[in-house]
């Protein structure tokens, strides 16, 4: 592989991964506050209105970071991967398109009004403002989803002469099969950091001693959605992606497993190392014919493994594959766990109480972020060597005319400036919740003087 | 059909200046025109619910033009690969610097993001100006309908120019201006008092300069680019244009005078819109000019994608459009009128 193309690939997933740490939590708050505005409404109880408050204000700054570093997303198809937006724009362009046309435009129009017009709205004015904020958001999920499962899994296109991609069908595109079920598993991934950020906001307040009213709505609402959440993700949402996998991309399942050879009764390696020289996992933990069953439902089902696929076109990152994979399903297994547990104590009246349940929700906070930056690593070093699966390979994506020297001069570039956006935000979100919720409006507790911007 | 999409990529990025331009354009002004936090909170709050909805123009624009012209696209962004990501850069300064200012009571922290977002907002128009300015001088494509501008070279306009040349800089010069004089009308009508006064006053400094720029930005481009006006000429009635764009200077300068601060911005919307409208009828039906053959241009016929994308396209693109409308009429009838000053007053 040239330098170019290494440095572009790298430009590529160094911005997207730090860009998805912020509309994770964009996606699964949006849906924890409209929760919280429903619950208001409903019980006309303010300590949920102050929770919306209070996580709004989080909401506001996540959004910022999330704003500022998707565009440089949009822009890097043309800038990075010219060779492949010539080529393939004519299908995921409409997509794109969209996203900015439908979601962009209806999320910026009303979180102005959702942070700051509560007063101005009225009750139910600002539960729609906050609802037009979460289907912005979602919306805007769903059309980047729909954009990355055409390359995992086109459909509704012609070649024309000259190799352009051209779309011949528009609900085609937009219902492809793959993007409903990566869809649905996906947001709900965003969902679990949402829960996840939540409770360990609430236990950090009962551990302190603080805010203990308030400790306890984030914990309640959390995880009782969050128990939910976390089955879901495994089953159906998880479950069917990895079937829908083996089917469409058999050889990304082969290495995500790390199954070297075609066998029946295929087992699913718990934990090992793959060694991709030797093509053998050293040191497995394995449960025999699980595999099998998982994919085709008995546990003596032939397992297509690597050898059956040419070695071009194995997948080009076979360690960091299975890891990732590996990574996020055991970390998917003990989120169940734990929101189960949570879940428990909750009902028994025993949560607000249990230090070490507390404790436990405190120190989960990172691993939802890790769970879904793996997810996609699996995904995108699964599509490996593609770059449209099956069509166009990665190799042939790339901006040829934009030579290694200036990918690394702006790849370092973004480095050290994502590295001050990451402290500017962990500082700024720091200080909210030390603050903690109050009870006057949003918009005047930050300076004690109306606040200037939406 | 190809014209169509043409006009349509055309009305999205002239959305983006006038729009977002007037958001740039307080960014650059208010480093000179508030002397205090209040009238800086005051002069930012113009801008504060809508900045980030018309950068959305932006997105969608750049959106549009890649799903109709995915050669124009692949070939524009990857070829000024440097400009832009420092745009990029640019972009999320000015993003954090107006969001993130009112976060901490301190005056150190507002002053480095005041210095962020007015820095990031005038080095913002520089680079559009200058964007524009190669588009009209045209780059060196290549045989594979790409190529790569180094950010300068010998500061000359020839067949292997830079980004910026003597051309390209006056054009950056010219939005500069132009942008901060924008801003400066749009500032006059959403605020009173002192900033108001200063507002107009800095209005009626620019202007000048505005009309001189233009006219010297008409005469550079005709002296190196006297193709251009291959359109008009087979067309007279296009010559309506440059008249509307004096129409509009004079407008605003009447205006100005008057005191009628919608007029002034209204004028100076229209200024930029016919400026822009000039320059899309004279590159017609070229997207981007070859520096060294006139066979290697990029065009409508050999840069759109297909037909059935098109077609459908239209269906959904007006109607998505139609809603963004909807909510853009919304949010600026919510926040129509001049902000108050007064302390404890509730946003907008
Ligand atoms: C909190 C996050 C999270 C958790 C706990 C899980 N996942 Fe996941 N997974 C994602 C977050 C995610 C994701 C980030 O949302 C991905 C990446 C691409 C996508 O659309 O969704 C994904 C993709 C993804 C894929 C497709 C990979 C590809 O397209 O190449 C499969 C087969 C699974 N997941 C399966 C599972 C299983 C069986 C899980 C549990 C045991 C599981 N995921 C837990
Ligand atoms: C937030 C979620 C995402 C993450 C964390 C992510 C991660 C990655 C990673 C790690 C790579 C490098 C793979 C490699 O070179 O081996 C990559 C490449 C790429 N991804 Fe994604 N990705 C995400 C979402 C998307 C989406 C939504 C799209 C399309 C709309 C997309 C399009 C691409 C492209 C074009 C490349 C470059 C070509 C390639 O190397 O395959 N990604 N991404
Ligand atoms: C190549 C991939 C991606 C591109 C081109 C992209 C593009 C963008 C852009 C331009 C914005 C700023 C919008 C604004 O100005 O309001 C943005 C924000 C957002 N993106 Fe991405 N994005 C990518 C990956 C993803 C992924 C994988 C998801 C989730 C599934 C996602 C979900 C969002 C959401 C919900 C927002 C709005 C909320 C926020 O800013 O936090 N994006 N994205």
């Amino acid at each position: 592989m040239n330098d170019a193309l290494l440095l572009h690939r790298i430009h590529f997933a160094f911005t997207v991964t730090f860009h998805y740490l912020f509309p994770q939590l964009t996606m699964g708050l949006a849906l924890l506050i409209v929760i919280l505005k429903s619950l208001y409404l409903r019980t006309n109880n303010p300590l949920y209105n102050r929770s919306a408050r209070f996580w709004a204000r989080i909401f506001g700054i996540n959004f910022v970071f999330g704003v500022v570093t998707g565009i440089p997303m949009e822009f890097q198809f043309g800038t990075n991967w010219a060779e492949f937006s010539r080529l393939t724009g004519g299908v995921i362009g409409q997509p794109l398109v969209m996203e900015g046309v439908f979601s962009f435009f209806l999320e910026s129009a009303f979180l102005g009004l959702f942070l700051y017009g509560e007063r101005r709205l009225g009750r139910i004015g600002h539960w729609w403002a906050a609802f037009a904020v979460f289907a912005g958001s979602w919306l805007s999920g769903f059309f980047i989803i729909v954009t990355d499962a055409w390359m995992q899994h086109p459909v509704a296109f012609l070649r024309a002469p000259g190799g352009m991609f051209q779309v011949t069908s528009f609900w085609g595109l937009l219902l492809n099969p793959w993007a409903q079920i990566q869809y649905a598993h996906n947001m709900c991934g965003a969902v679990i950091t949402g829960v996840f950020v939540m409770a360990a906001v609430g236990a950090y307040y009962l551990l302190e001693g603080k805010f203990l009213e308030d400790g306890r709505a984030f914990l309640r609402v959390a995880v009782i959605v969050g128990a939910i959440a976390c089955a879901v993700q495994i089953f159906p949402t998880g479950d069917i992606h990895g079937r829908y996998m083996a089917l469409h991309q058999p050889a990304t399942t082969a290495a995500m497993e790390g199954l070297f050879k075609t066998e029946t009764g295929a087992p699913v390696v718990i934990i090992g190392q793959p060694d991709a020289e030797s093509e053998r996992i050293s040191n497995p933990l394995m449960a025999t014919g699980v595999l099998s069953f998982l994919i085709y439902g008995h546990t003596t089902a032939q397992v297509k493994g690597l050898n059956a696929f040419p070695k071009d076109d194995w997948p080009t990152n076979i360690p960091l594959l299975f890891y990732s994979y590996h990574i996020m399903a055991g970390l998917g297994t003990i989120f169940v766990a734990v929101m189960a547990a949570a879940a428990y104590l909750l009902w028994r009246g025993r949560l607000y109480s249990s230090r070490w349940m507390l404790m436990i929700l405190l120190i989960s906070l990172p691993f939802p972020y890790i769970a879904n930056t793996a997810g996609w690593m699996t995904a995108e070093n699964g599509r490996q060597p593609w770059l449209v699966y099956g069509l166009m390979r990665t190799t042939e994506g790339y901006s040829t005319h934009v030579n290694a020297g200036n990918g690394l001069f702006t790849l370092l570039g973004f480095m050290g400036l994502y590295a001050l956006l990451a402290i500017l935000f962990l500082f700024l979100v720091h200080r909210v919740i030390a603050q903690g919720p109050a009870d006057e409006p949003a918009a005047e507790i930050s300076s004690g003087k109306p606040v200037t911007v939406a | 059909m190809l014209l169509t999409w043409y006009l349509l990529v055309a009305v999205m990025l002239t959305g983006y200046v006038v729009f977002d331009g007037f958001d740039l354009g307080v960014g650059v002004l208010h480093l000179f025109i508030a002397r205090t936090e209040e009238e800086r909170q005051t002069l930012i709050r113009t801008i504060g619910p809508v900045w980030d909805g018309n950068e959305v123009w932006l997105l969608a624009g750049g959106g549009t033009l890649y799903f109709a012209f995915p050669l124009l696209y692949a070939s524009g962004f990857s070829g000024f690969y440097l400009p832009l990501t420092m745009v990029l850069w640019l972009l999320i300064f000015r993003g954090i610097g107006v969001e993130l200012r009112m976060h901490l009571d301190s005056p150190v922290w507002r002053s480095l993001f005041n210095l962020a977002f007015g820095g990031a907002s005038f080095l913002l128009t520089i680079f559009y100006g200058a964007a524009l300015g190669n588009v009209l001088r045209g780059v060196p494509l290549e045989h594979d309908g790409f190529f790569f501008l180094p950010l300068w070279t010998n500061w000359n306009v020839g067949p292997q120019p830079g980004i910026l040349d003597w051309y390209t800089v006056i054009a950056g010069l010219v939005a500069v201006v132009a942008l901060s004089l924008h801003g400066a009308n749009y500032a006059a009508l959403k605020t009173s008092g002192v900033l108001n006064l200063r507002a107009r006053r800095v209005a009626a400094v620019l202007w000048p300069m505005l009309v001189l720029a233009t006219g010297a930005s008409l005469a550079t481009t005709l002296l190196i680019r006297p193709g251009l006006l291959d359109n008009y000429r087979r067309i007279p009635a296009l010559y309506a244009i440059p008249a509307l764009v004096a129409v509009s200077l004079g407008a605003m300068w009447k205006f100005g005078r008057s005191g009628n601060e919608k007029g002034a911005f209204l004028a100076s919307c229209s200024y930029l819109v016919w400026m822009l409208v000039g320059a899309a009828a004279a590159v017609y039906p070229n997207l981007l000019l070859s520096t060294t053959d006139p066979a290697l241009n990029i065009t409508v016929y050999n840069a759109h994608s297909g037909d059935y994308a098109l077609s459908v396209g239209l269906i959904w693109w007006s109607f998505g459009m139609l809603l963004a409308v909807g909510y853009f009429v919304f949010v600026y009838r919510m926040f129509r009128g001049k902000i108050r000053e007064e302390a404890g007053g509730h946003g907008y």
